[in-house]
């Protein structure tokens, strides 16, 4: 387990990048993970297909409101049909962290949430 | 250190236990195991794992209908087994205790037996705010097929039971009062004299969960005065996939079985099938052999240390570990104080969500547990979705409980806001 990356992890936990709520969003979605009680919201400002602003709020587990931050940083400028093709792995990339199947979905919650929000897509992310 | 506290006979025994059970030499991360979720389940002593090894190696043969040998071996081992955790809770006979594959399994059995004979619409089925899932949905399932009505004691905030409405809420159509004898999340120990005594007075049945007792006290279900008593072997130092249904004779008597196919049954014909007597009526198809002479084992080995030993050193643990944790900046202990409880603490600390805690304690080697921990309604009394659980049994020591504290003071530094 990379040290470094697991400092990343804390460091988005204890200072949250795009925290907070976009004025106008184009979307917004609600999400939670009643097993341990993460849950996140996620808003989007979306220009001819682009995401070109993103804002987080939710509580929960490090790896969760880490995961959110995280993504919230990397989707800007994104086009929302090249993240339709993000999945699990993509979320173990940005967090570079191996993670068990227990906090798995603590990982994936933001990105489940962010697809159901563009899409209509309820299941977890593979 | 701690260990002064300890009389040298004291720390003399608590290291012959140890050495007992082989997976405390086990390290996790290079750090050696302090395994702190004996809610969950417990660790096995060598004489249960050599009694699972010696049956397997020596004697596995079908039981009850075979007449070689190794059939004759097995049968008599299943049944010695049977008697011996008979005697262990004081039943007045071994065709009372009902192997079943674990406390929940036996919880159902009660419902779609004794349930499905007993309970209509106008009946009411009273439970607790902090039983454990197990205590809880078997009656909702059961509630939506047969129209009858499920009630609920409700919890002080003090994490007991709030009994002021106790008189309404046992009435003239309770049927069944089901609880909890410890709580698996608060630790609360349950006043079960005053409930069955409630239960009794209008003619209901009792149901008691006492999963999280009979590993940890000794327990008397004659003295309890309970109907039904129910407790899984793994979390007794005995293996997976066994678990003990105890019953009042006339009760067992007049269910209707659970299961069908062989065993269970005394003569089949195409026309109709005739039960067999206690306690086979409920125990369908081939049993879990090993497993229940296993149990056998592992109640051997609760008898040898004593299980007035085991209450009292989980009592000593959970004071020390109490008044320890009450120390820790953040930390929040859910349920009553350390006199009124078994040995376990259920914890919320701030600004560290229990699965990033669980997860900083597994680095060092410390297995708590992380989550509602089966009890959602419980955590929602309390407003919380998940805590954190220290659970002790009779191998813990009081310097693992110093290294969980250093832990705890550790994930805050990390963790905490």
């Amino acid at each position: 387990m990379d040290q470094l990356y697991r400092e990343a992890i804390i460091d988005h936990y204890k200072h949250p990048r795009r925290k907070g709520h976009l004025a106008e969003p184009d979307i917004h979605y609600h999400d939670t993970n009643p097993f341990c009680g993460d849950e996140v919201t996620i808003e989007l400002k979306v220009e001819d297909g682009v995401v070109v602003d993103a804002a987080f709020d939710g509580r929960g587990c490090a790896i969760s409101q880490a995961s959110a931050s995280m993504m919230m940083e990397e989707i800007i400028g994104m086009s929302v049909e090249e993240l339709r093709q993000w999945g699990k792995e993509d979320i173990l990339d940005m967090l570079g962290i191996e993670i068990g199947p227990v906090r798995l979905k603590c990982a994936l919650l933001p990105l489940k949430a962010l697809k159901a929000g563009l899409w209509g897509l309820e299941e977890w992310p593979e | 250190m701690t260990t002064q506290a300890l009389s040298p006979d004291f720390a003399q025994k608590l290291t012959e236990i140890r050495a007992q059970f082989p997976v405390l030499e086990r390290q996790v991360h290079g750090k050696p195991l302090i395994y702190l979720d004996n809610a969950a389940t417990t660790q096995k002593p060598l004489s249960v794992i050599q009694a699972l090894d010696e049956y397997y190696r020596r004697y596995n043969a079908n039981v009850h209908r075979g007449v070689h040998t190794l059939s004759e071996e097995a049968t008599g081992a299943y049944e010695n087994a049977r008697l011996r955790v008979a005697r262990f809770i004081n039943a007045p006979s071994p065709k009372q205790v009902i192997f079943t594959r674990n406390a929940t399994e036996s919880i159902n059995l009660v419902a779609h037996t004794w349930g499905r004979a007993n309970l209509g619409p106008g009946d009411e089925v009273l439970i607790t705010e902090m039983e454990h899932h197990s205590n809880i949905v078997p009656w909702q399932i059961l509630q939506e097929q047969l129209g009858f009505t499920l009630r609920h004691i409700p919890l002080t905030d003090q994490g007991t039971l709030d009994l002021s409405q106790l008189d309404g809420l046992v009435n003239e159509r309770t049927k069944l009062v089901s609880f909890v004898h410890v709580s698996n999340v608060l630790g609360t120990v349950n006043p079960v004299a005053r409930l069955v005594e409630a239960a009794q007075a209008v003619g209901a049945k009792v149901l008691i969960d006492a999963a999280q007792s009979v590993p940890h006290m000794p327990v008397d279900v004659q003295a309890l005065g309970a109907d039904f008593v129910v407790f899984s072997g793994h979390k007794m130092a005995g293996p997976t996939g066994i678990g003990v249904l105890y019953g009042r004779r006339e009760l067992l008597e007049a269910m209707p079985p659970f299961l069908g196919g062989g065993d269970m049954i005394r003569e089949v014909k195409l026309s109709g099938s005739r039960w067999n007597t206690l306690p086979y009526k409920f125990e369908a198809g081939t049993p879990s052999i090993a497993q229940g002479i296993g149990l056998g084992a592992a109640v051997d080995y609760l008898n040898q240390v004593g299980v007035d030993w085991i209450w009292e050193h989980e009592r000593a643990l959970v004071r020390y570990a109490y008044g320890r944790m009450s120390q820790v900046e953040g930390l929040r202990i859910l349920g009553p104080g350390p006199e009124e409880r078994g040995g376990l603490i259920a914890f919320t600390l701030e600004g560290v969500h229990p699965h990033d805690l669980a997860a900083i304690l597994d680095m060092d080697g410390i297995a708590i547990r992380a989550g509602h921990h089966c009890a959602q309604p419980l955590h929602d009394r309390y407003g919380m979705v998940a805590s954190a659980r220290a659970s002790f049994y009779l191998y813990n020591t009081l310097e693992e409980v110093d290294k969980l504290v250093a832990g705890l003071e550790k994930a805050v530094d990390v963790f905490a806001l």
